[in-house]
């Protein structure tokens, strides 16, 4: 056991825990601590991975953003202390079946197909700069020359849309009848 | 970390996708099942990281495919969270099978 292994364990661990929590837990609010918990498990493996750009991009826009986000969604609906849906026993048996065949589908996939990348010779990964210049449209040299402008603007504008929409969809309701024939 | 390979991550991910497939078929109240859809995310995500580290030809662009997925959930939660937010100033539950009604 290399070192590397026991902290790809250990955040794998985190990561699947949590996610495990979140499937589990009967209250809403564990299960969006949960998530939080996950959510920083999946972080881990990106630093482990040696992605730190993209591990603190996960930090902060979903731990620090959506996750917020889910709180609010959960603090706005609530009708309870502890309000919780009851799961049904059909349920639990079809979604459990679905997700164990998934999984070993997706795991003796996997097994048989990826086994002789293991190819680290070239170096860490590309950081933050590199990721940037693609974005915006100027490629690395040495690189395979793609660069990703237009994914980034398509992101950009519908990030606006999506602001846009979300105002629109929660704003406050006025009432249907002016209160002016009194 | 040479000794690691891909197969582990592949393994942590279709995890992590079966959680959140489990979490959508179980889960009743619309703010779970939006948490179901973060795990499959974060699934797909860990797939594009790892595939980043180890096909050589991906090394950007599994990072730049992770951000855009990382950006691209961050609005999906908003625009859910304002639905169900009106749904819920309507019909006051966030139970999904409430929903019914809303077929035209």
């Amino acid at each position: 056991m290399s070192f590397v292994m026991v902290l790809f364990a250990l955040a794998a661990l985190v990561a699947g825990g949590g996610a495990l929590g979140v499937v589990l837990s009967r209250s809403l609010i564990r299960a969006a601590i949960w998530l939080m918990v996950s959510l920083l498990g999946v972080s881990l493996i990106f630093f482990l991975l040696g992605a730190e750009f993209v591990g603190a991009a996960q930090l902060i826009v979903y731990v620090g953003g959506t996750l917020v986000l889910v709180v609010f969604g959960v603090m706005l609906t609530n009708q309870g202390p502890f309000s919780g849906f009851q799961v049904r026993r059909p349920d639990w048996l079809v979604g459990g079946a679905i997700a164990v065949a998934l999984f070993t589908a997706i795991t003796t996939i996997s097994l048989r197909a990826a086994k002789p990348t293991s190819d680290f010779a070239d170096g860490p990964l590309p950081g933050a700069g590199p990721i940037g210049l693609a974005f915006l449209g100027v490629p690395e040299p040495g690189s395979s020359g793609h660069t990703y402008l237009l994914p980034f603007e398509a992101v950009s504008v519908h990030l606006l849309v999506v602001l846009v929409a979300a105002a629109y969809l929660a704003r406050a309701k006025r009432r249907a009848i002016q209160p002016t024939e009194i | 970390m040479a000794t690691l390979g891909l197969t582990p991550f592949l393994i942590l991910s279709a995890f992590l996708f079966a959680c959140g497939v489990l979490c959508l078929a179980t889960k009743r109240n619309a703010i779970g099942l939006l948490m179901g859809v973060e795990l499959i995310l974060n699934a797909a995500n860990i797939n594009f990281v790892a595939a980043a580290r180890f096909v050589p030809s991906l090394r950007i662009e599994g990072q730049v495919f992770a951000l855009i997925v990382i950006v691209l959930a961050a609005a999906e939660a908003a625009v859910a969270l304002a639905i169900f937010l009106n749904f819920y100033n309507s019909h006051a539950s966030v139970d999904v099978e409430d929903g019914h009604d809303l077929k035209g």
